[in-house]
């Protein structure tokens, strides 16, 4: 029994993945990870899904209070 | 033991939840917690430190789910602290859902959609993206003292 292939939505509309070409992408730096996934039809790009991970947070320092005396 | 000089932790929290106003505050409509959406901004936007408020300038165009003001955060768990630091995560990722494209955005605006001003919280930034008729997810990182999303220390 063959299996249907997943469809991924794209330029051109819904098509089967196995007509499309894929490239996963991973990059890394101080600040993020990106996992990105991209579909081509030839040398068209016609799908990228990216999922970016933030390792950097914000911090507001409220602890410089003021002294009566200081 | 002895009496020590120190920003009350409870405070830190406390001034996320909105309790305490020095200045002239605003009538608040209900006491629960406010909405706070996610707009995405082209990397030749200016939004940072000086941004005030939620402004379409910059902003990506609608496409998909997402719309001008974008992509309410999932906020299910309230600020909390550890130690002498308050900090606040979103509870969940924030998507743009499928069907998604832009081309060069770089950074997320947190806003208070409640607000009838949208006042500005934090700008994100990151690599430059593009999405092609897909999803842009950011993941949060873990909600504590060291890596909650927003922390006052």
């Amino acid at each position: 029994m063959s299996k249907t292939p997943p469809l991924i939505m794209t330029t051109k509309g819904l098509m089967a993945e196995n007509l499309l070409r894929r490239v996963d992408t991973h990059a890394e730096n101080d600040n993020e990870i990106v996992d990105a996934v991209e579909y081509y039809v030839g040398e068209e790009l016609v799908h990228r899904s990216a999922h970016v991970h933030l390792k950097k947070s914000l911090e507001a320092a409220l602890t410089e209070q003021g002294a009566f005396n200081g | 033991m002895a009496n020590t000089q120190a920003m009350c932790t409870s405070f830190k929290v406390d001034a996320m939840n909105g309790l305490h106003a020095f200045g002239a505050s605003v009538i608040r409509g209900a006491t629960t917690k406010d909405t706070f959406k996610g707009a995405l901004y082209f990397a030749s936007a200016t939004v940072g430190a000086g941004t005030t408020a939620y402004s379409a300038t910059g902003e990506v165009g609608n496409s998909g789910s997402y719309a001008a003001g974008g992509i309410a955060f999932t906020t299910a768990t309230a600020p909390n602290s550890t130690g002498t630091t308050a900090f606040f995560t979103p509870s969940a990722s924030w998507t743009t859902g499928s069907g998604f494209s832009a081309t060069a955005f770089d950074c997320i605006l947190m806003y208070n959609d409640t607000a009838a001003g949208k006042n500005a919280v934090a700008s994100f930034t990151f690599g430059s993206q593009t999405i092609v008729a897909g999803t842009f997810t950011l993941t949060m990182p873990t909600n504590d003292a060291t890596t909650g999303l927003i922390r006052i220390a």
